[in-house]
This record gives C-alpha cells, sequence and structure tokens, in this order.
C-alpha cells in the first residue's frame, strides 16, 4: 500500500501540487473579495478561461511532442475570419463551423508538413505561420471586422445548459476527449514517445513524420474551435483578434507541469494551469488592481510556477 | 587514519524512490594508487561515484576526505576539495580550444575580465606535454579523436590541482594504442601523487594498472583485496556470486528454413555488394572493426538508412523495407549500439517502454487496451526479472543492466522473429552478459533468426553458429564457428586475409 502511493505520488503529485496552488489563489481572494466565491463569478471565470483553455490543449500536445506553436492567435484569427464570411454569405451555422475548424486544421497541418518533410524548426515554421495566417485575416477582410450573423450563432456564447454557459460545456467536453487522447490512445502514446525520444520512437517503428504532423493539426483545428467561441462572444469577427494567445497558452502548459523539453505534461494540469491564469486576471480585476500591475503579476506567477516546479523535479532525482 | 589515506567513506548509504541503491558500502583510497571500483551493472558504482562527484547527496554515512569529515554539496564543490570525474560521455564543448575547454570557469585574465589567451594556450601547453602529449592548445575539441578528448579532460582536472581522478570506463572507445598511452598517463598521474578511482568492466585491465580492487555487489561494498592476491575467476565469483559455468553458454539448435537473403547491397562508400542468408534459429555473427560497414548494414536491413540498389528477401518473398516500421511488420527488430540515445524513452515508463513497438496490437480503433498492456508488461518484467519497484516508474531511474533488459523486453513483446543485436553487451558485466547470452539461445530454440553485430571476438566466436567478417563496406570473410578462430577473424577484419 505505502510503495503503490509513493509510486503513485511520484507519477501525479505534481497535478496535486498545481492544484493545491490554485486552491490557495482562490482562498486568497476569496478572503480578499466577497465577491469572488460567488457562483456567478465562478461560471464567469470559467467562461472567460474557455478559450485559453482550448487553445492550451493543442499547444500542451505540440509541446509534449516536442515542439512549440507560435501560430495559434493568428489562426484563431484566420478562422474566425473565415466562420464570419462564411455565415455572412448564408452558409448554415453547422457548417460555417466546420470551416473554421477546417482552416484551423489546415493551417495546422501546413506547420505540421513544414517541420516534418521540410525539416524546419517548429519555432521558424510557425513564427512564419504567426505571420502569414495573419495577414490573410486582414487581406481578405481589409482590416475590418466581420459582423452581422444570425440569432441563433449567439447561443455558442450567451446559450446555457443546465444554467451552464456554452464556452464552458465545450470546453470540459474538448478536456474530456483530450485527456482519454492523450492517455488511452495511440496517438496519446506516441506523442510522449516523440518527445520523450524521437529517435527511439522512430525505430521503435512509430511514423513519427505522420504523428507529428497530425500533432500540428490537433492544435491548429483547436485554435479553430476557439474562434468559434470568441466570434460568438464578441458577434464579431475581428482580424486582430487572438493577439499574444499563444504567449497565454503556453503559459498555461507550462503552469500545468508540461515540459519545454517534450516528453512530459498531462491535460490535467493544463486545465489547473489555464484556471490559475483565469482566477488571477478575475480576482485582480475584481480587487481593482490596474491592468499594468495584473501583468507584472501574471507573468511573476508564470515564474515561480516553473522554479517550483524545476526545484521539485531536482528533488525527485 | 594512515596518514596517506586521502578518502574513507564508510557505512554509505543512498535510497532513491522505491529503490535502495547503496547500503552499506565502505571505500577508501590511498594517495597515488589506483584503486578499481568493480560490480555488475547496477551495482551501485556509477552511484558511490555521484555521491563522491556531487551529483548526488548521501543519505547516510560519513565521508573523510584528508582526514576531516565532510559533506559535498554539489559537483563544484567536489572540483574546488580535488576530486575530479572523467564520465564515459566527456564534458567538453565541441567548437572551443583545447585551452579554452581546459581553463573553462576559470580564465586567466589581464584586466576587466579580458581573457589572456597567450598565457592561457602556454599553461595549456605545459599541462599537456607535461602528459606526453602532441596536442595543440589553440585546436578546436571537434578536430580531436576520443582519446585525445580524454587527455584534454586529464589536463583540466590537473590545472585544477585535482588529488582524486574518477574515471568511469575511460578505455570503453580507445583502440590498444590509445590503452597503452592512457595507462602511461595514469601512470605518471600516480607517480605525481594523484589517487585514481577506476571502473571498468574488462578485467584484464585491471591488471594492468590496478593496486588495489573493491568489489560492490548490490549496493554492499564485498571486499577490498590487492590486485596480485586475487584471480579473475575469484573476482567474477565476488561479483556475481554464483559459479559462471561458462562464459558463452550458446547452445545449438536445429536450423530452419531460411528467414532472411540479402542479395547485392550496395551503398556508395558505405556498403560493397552484401549477399547473405540467415536462417531460423541460428545466430550469425558479424564482425569487423569500428566504421567497417556492420552498424551500416544493421541500418539499412532495419530500414532506418537508404540503400542504392540490391534485395531483401524474408521468408522467400521480396520485401522492400524503407523505415522501421515496415521492418517490424516484415518481423525484424533491432537492439541498437546505443540503448540511452536509440533504445529507450528514458522519461516514459517500463510498460510505455515495453509496448511501444507493439501498440498496434494492443489498440482498438486507435485506443489502447489496459488490461492487455498490463499483463503483457508485468510478462516481461517477471521473465527477464527486470529490477523496478513497478511497471510504472520511468526507465530514466532505473539502472544500466535493467534498462538493457527493458529493450530486450521492447523486442520480445513485439514478436518479431529476426532480431539483429549491435553490440548487445556493450558496457554491461559479466553476469548480466550471460543471461542475455541464454535469453538468445531461448530465442533460437523457438525459431527466431539471430545477426549479432560485436567488437568483440571472444563474443563472436562464442556464441554464433556462423560468422561474417566485414572489412571496408564488404564481407572479407565467412566461417563457419567451428573452423573460425581469433586470428582468422582478425585477419579478415584488417583486410590482410579473405576467408
Amino acid at each position: 500500500m505505502d510503495e503503490k502511493f509513493q509510486n503513485y505520488w511520484l507519477h501525479h503529485g505534481r497535478q496535486w501540487g498545481t492544484l493545491f496552488g490554485l486552491i490557495i489563489l482562490i482562498i486568497v481572494l476569496w478572503i480578499l473579495s466577497p465577491h469572488f466565491l460567488t457562483i456567478s463569478n465562478l461560471l464567469n471565470v470559467a467562461q472567460q478561461t474557455s478559450i485559453n483553455a482550448v487553445i492550451a490543449v493543442g499547444l500542451t500536445f505540440v509541446i509534449i511532442s516536442g515542439g512549440i506553436d507560435l501560430s495559434v492567435g493568428s489562426i484563431l484569427a484566420f478562422s474566425g475570419i473565415c466562420l464570419g464570411s462564411a455565415m455572412q454569405s448564408g452558409f448554415p451555422i453547422p457548417l460555417a463551423i466546420l470551416v473554421s475548424l477546417g482552416i484551423g486544421l489546415l493551417c495546422g497541418l501546413v506547420n505540421g508538413t513544414l517541420i516534418t518533410r521540410g525539416k524546419l524548426p517548429p519555432f521558424i515554421s510557425t513564427l512564419g505561420m504567426m505571420s502569414v495566417a495573419r495577414g490573410f485575416a486582414l487581406l481578405f477582410t481589409q482590416g475590418r471586422p466581420v459582423s452581422g450573423f444570425p440569432e441563433d450563432f449567439r447561443f455558442l456564447a450567451t446559450g446555457e445548459v443546465l444554467r451552464i454557459p456554452m464556452p464552458v460545456i465545450i470546453m470540459i467536453v474538448v478536456y474530456l476527449i483530450a485527456h482519454f487522447l492523450l492517455t488511452r490512445t495511440k496517438l496519446g502514446r506516441y506523442t510522449y514517445a516523440m518527445g520523450g525520444n524521437e529517435e527511439a520512437a522512430v525505430l521503435s517503428g512509430i511514423n513519427v513524420k505522420l504523428y507529428k504532423t497530425m500533432v500540428y493539426g490537433l492544435c491548429g483545428m483547436l485554435s479553430g474551435l476557439a474562434a468559434v467561441i470568441l466570434t460568438a462572444r464578441l458577434n464579431s469577427a475581428q482580424p486582430i483578434a487572438g493577439i499574444m494567445y499563444e504567449l497565454d497558452a503556453i503559459a498555461a502548459s507550462v503552469i500545468g507541469g508540461t515540459s519545454l523539453m517534450g516528453g512530459e505534461g498531462t491535460i490535467v494540469g493544463t486545465l489547473i494551469g489555464a484556471f490559475i491564469m483565469g482566477v488571477l486576471r478575475n480576482g485582480l480585476n475584481l480587487l481593482g488592481v490596474s491592468s499594468y500591475i495584473q501583468q507584472i503579476v501574471i507573468g511573476s506567477v508564470i515564474i515561480i510556477a516553473v522554479l517550483v516546479d524545476m526545484a521539485l523535479k531536482k528533488n525527485k532525482s | 587514519m594512515k596518514p596517506n589515506l586521502i578518502l574513507n567513506m564508510k557505512n554509505i548509504r543512498k535510497v532513491f524512490p522505491g529503490v535502495v541503491a547503496l547500503d552499506d558500502i565502505c571505500f577508501d583510497l590511498r594517495r597515488g594508487e589506483v584503486h578499481i571500483l568493480l560490480g555488475e551493472n547496477g551495482a551501485g558504482k556509477s552511484t558511490l561515484i555521484k555521491i563522491l562527484s556531487g551529483a548526488y547527496r548521501k543519505t547516510k554515512g560519513q565521508v573523510y576526505f584528508e582526514g576531516q569529515e565532510i559533506s559535498i554539496k554539489n559537483p563544484r564543490h567536489a572540483q574546488i576539495l580535488g576530486i575530479s570525474t572523467i564520465y564515459q560521455e566527456l564534458n567538453l564543448v565541441p567548437k572551443l580550444t583545447v585551452a579554452e575547454n581546459i581553463f573553462l570557469g576559470r580564465e586567466p585574465t589581464i584586466a576587466l575580465g579580458v581573457v589572456d589567451s597567450k598565457r592561457m594556450n602556454e599553461m595549456a601547453q605545459d599541462v599537456l606535454s607535461g602528459l606526453g602529449q602532441k596536442i595543440k592548445a589553440q585546436t578546436t575539441i571537434c578536430e580531436l579523436g576520443v582519446a585525445q578528448q580524454q587527455m584534454v579532460e586529464v589536463a583540466k582536472s590537473l590545472i585544477i590541482n585535482s588529488k582524486i581522478l574518477i574515471m568511469d570506463e575511460p578505455t570503453s572507445a580507445l583502440s590498444d594504442q590509445e590503452i597503452n598511452e592512457l595507462f602511461a598517463v595514469i601512470k605518471r598521474l600516480k607517480k605525481n601523487g594523484v589517487a585514481v578511482i577506476y571502473i571498468s568492466h574488462r578485467l584484464d585491465e585491471l591488471y594492468q594498472i590496478g593496486d588495489r580492487v573493491t568489489v560492490i555487489r548490490d549496493g554492499k561494498s564485498i571486499g577490498t583485496f590487492s590486485i596480485n592476491d586475487i584471480s579473475k575467476t575469484q573476482l567474477i565469483r565476488l561479483m556475481v556470486n554464483r559459479k559462471l559455468k561458462e562464459q558463452y553458454p550458446r547452445v545449438k539448435t536445429a536450423v530452419g528454413e531460411e528467414a532472411l537473403r540479402v542479395e547485392g547491397i550496395k551503398k556508395k562508400g558505405v556498403l560493397r555488394d552484401i549477399s547473405f542468408s540467415l536462417f531460423q534459429g541460428e545466430i550469425l555473427g558479424i564482425a569487423g572493426l569500428l566504421g567497417s560497414g556492420r552498424t551500416e548494414l544493421a541500418r539499412i536491413l532495419f530500414g532506418v538508412d537508404s540503400f542504392d540498389s540490391g534485395n531483401k528477401i524474408i521468408k522467400g518473398r521480396r520485401v522492400q523495407i524503407n523505415s522501421p516500421r515496415k521492418a517490424i511488420q516484415s518481423g525484424i527488430g533491432l537492439l541498437t549500439e546505443d540503448r540511452k540515445t536509440q533504445g529507450l524513452v528514458l522519461k516514459l515508463s517500463v510498460r510505455e517502454n515495453i509496448c511501444l513497438p507493439s501498440i498496434e496490437r494492443l489498440t482498438t480503433f486507435g485506443v489502447v487496451n489496459n488490461r492487455k498492456e498490463t499483463a503483457w508488461t508485468k510478462k516481461y518484467i517477471h521473465d527477464l526479472k527486470i529490477k523496478t519497484p513497478g511497471m510504472n516508474q520511468k526507465v530514466m531511474f532505473l539502472s544500466g543492466g535493467n534498462q538493457q533488459k527493458v529493450v530486450m523486453g521492447k523486442w520480445l513483446c513485439s514478436h518479431v522473429d529476426i532480431l539483429i543485436f549491435d553490440e548487445p553487451t556493450r558496457g554491461i558485466d559479466v553476469g548480466a552478459k550471460v543471461e542475455i547470452y541464454q535469453w538468445m539461445n531461448r530465442l533460437t530454440e523457438n525459431g527466431t533468426a539471430i545477426i549479432m553485430i560485436s567488437s568483440e571476438i571472444p563474443e563472436i566466436l562464442g556464441m554464433s553458429d556462423r560468422i561474417l567478417v566485414m572489412h571496408q563496406g564488404r564481407i572479407s570473410g565467412k566461417f563457419a564457428s567451428s573452423e573460425a578462430t581469433q586470428e582468422k577473424i582478425l585477419q579478415c577484419a584488417l583486410g590482410v586475409a579473405n576467408g
């Protein structure tokens, strides 16, 4: 029993540590602001977190596979523009959503192909995509936002099922699927193996090129999904949407214990990481802290989280 | 305490999560001696060294250095005390010069932190010539061979006035000539009063260079002996605590049908017209010097590298194998030379590593069958006697021998029937070697065909049924094991004769 516990702690201790951090944060904010711990505010936090959380799932896959994706924010904008244009020109909503997901998937697959076939470092190819996708979004709209969507589309942002807002439901579904993918499927296992030791993965007969491309495709598709939520919330598609979103998503993954070296990380950790950032923003807003100071606080939290993580890992070995 | 004792370690204990790595180790070291540390893989040699070099902290026990009890806090602290370690993987910056590497972190400066290159080069050159080396201080490291790089490491340790020098398998990548040179340098160091802790698996070497030997087994020190008072057989017995019936326990099995035929494989500048057959139930040994094309042949057979022309025929059918994935599907497995960089994903668990090439057979619609995976893993942990606190333990926490067993498990689990072993016992102690040989026997009994590439000729002679020798990318000799001798093989490997 004792050994089992030790083993469990060795593998899941990190997650509980992050969760503990989140709980402390919530308690502190609760003491400082009575409005914080109300159901409506918590649902509000979840709703605000949902977009970053969905993008962060894609980045978690990419980072575990040993790469990085800087283009998610631009892909989000480009997908959003296509989604908006599709609806404007009379596409039914489900089809327009598929367009958004499809554009995201396509951009991600291009990233993946450049990395696996073109042998570009992920940093470079996604840096290029970041600019290219943004440029397309601006070009198609001539820099103007797209708006005027069917009333039903708003349901994706303002609708509720069992009093839970739609964005939160979408996020929950994404996390359930992603957790399953990463822990129980071939794709998940290969993602860890590629990031942990690519050469060993190749020599074990894994089609690394295919699965790596898939991982970037998945990441792009999730940006397309995030675009749907954001566009519904704003009721317009902005070509300048999603700037710096990649950094928030990377931060959520890293706070959640994903190693930038690859081969390590969990979906649950990323969810907690995304919530730490969301709760912090919301709490600081409630407390009336200026947005300038907020940036300082959030940046510090990222650094502290990684410092603590590294210290814990050092202890383990 | 005797005056010439520089180091005394008493009752050292080190516990990792779930594993007691060291349990009551005692070890002492005199000035000017070469003290050999001997033990099987996983016995605890590396752990002991890492405690001494500051990479790990001991859990319990005392370390006395020059008569005073000390606690080594980190690698830097160890260096300040005068304890230097030369690891198997050398720690040099390839793009910097010899002198820059030797003085890395302690460069002589003129003023305002400007490096005094002239003085640095002169001092480095002095130390190198003091070691009897002709290496130029201004050469960049990447232009040097492994042996010379090792000398740079030795020079580095002299610059910081090391009193204790730890060498971990320094000869594993050296030629005989280079080994002799290294030994000459070690003797010079001894004369200057430097104490050397020396780790090696090559028993013959120990008698050439060692003064005393301490045997470690299962994390305990078994005993310390003067090297002249103990025989090789006694040492082996102490290491493994069991008599070795035979060093090479090959049991011949009935040879079956042709498993693999290779016809005229060519690759420009690498392989010239390689043709041979491999039969079920046999071990085909491939000998050859480093660079003879043996590893390249293995990589081509396994589909990692491409080739210009030629055919691969498996069980009578011509096959196109252009990726490891295809190779595995065709029933070929490759145990690579280097388990850490090519064989294992160190961050993943024993379970995930063992099942990695077999995932296809463990999944339905891409979903892994947990119960089946657990059952398979348990079987191989049990069969191969892998020492691990659990199947979810990350492989990086296992000892070298156990890691090699995980690699074995990986290929046993994948049910391939043609296995290529590239240097299966490199850096592995005698006991684990025999275990691997016994597995080869068991595999051939069940009809598996094995290609064994090795640079140890006794191993080739002892374990192969047939032998191919390679020289400069072509097959320079073919023998049945009964007619082969060490000399014949060596002559073919050197290209002096054809067999």
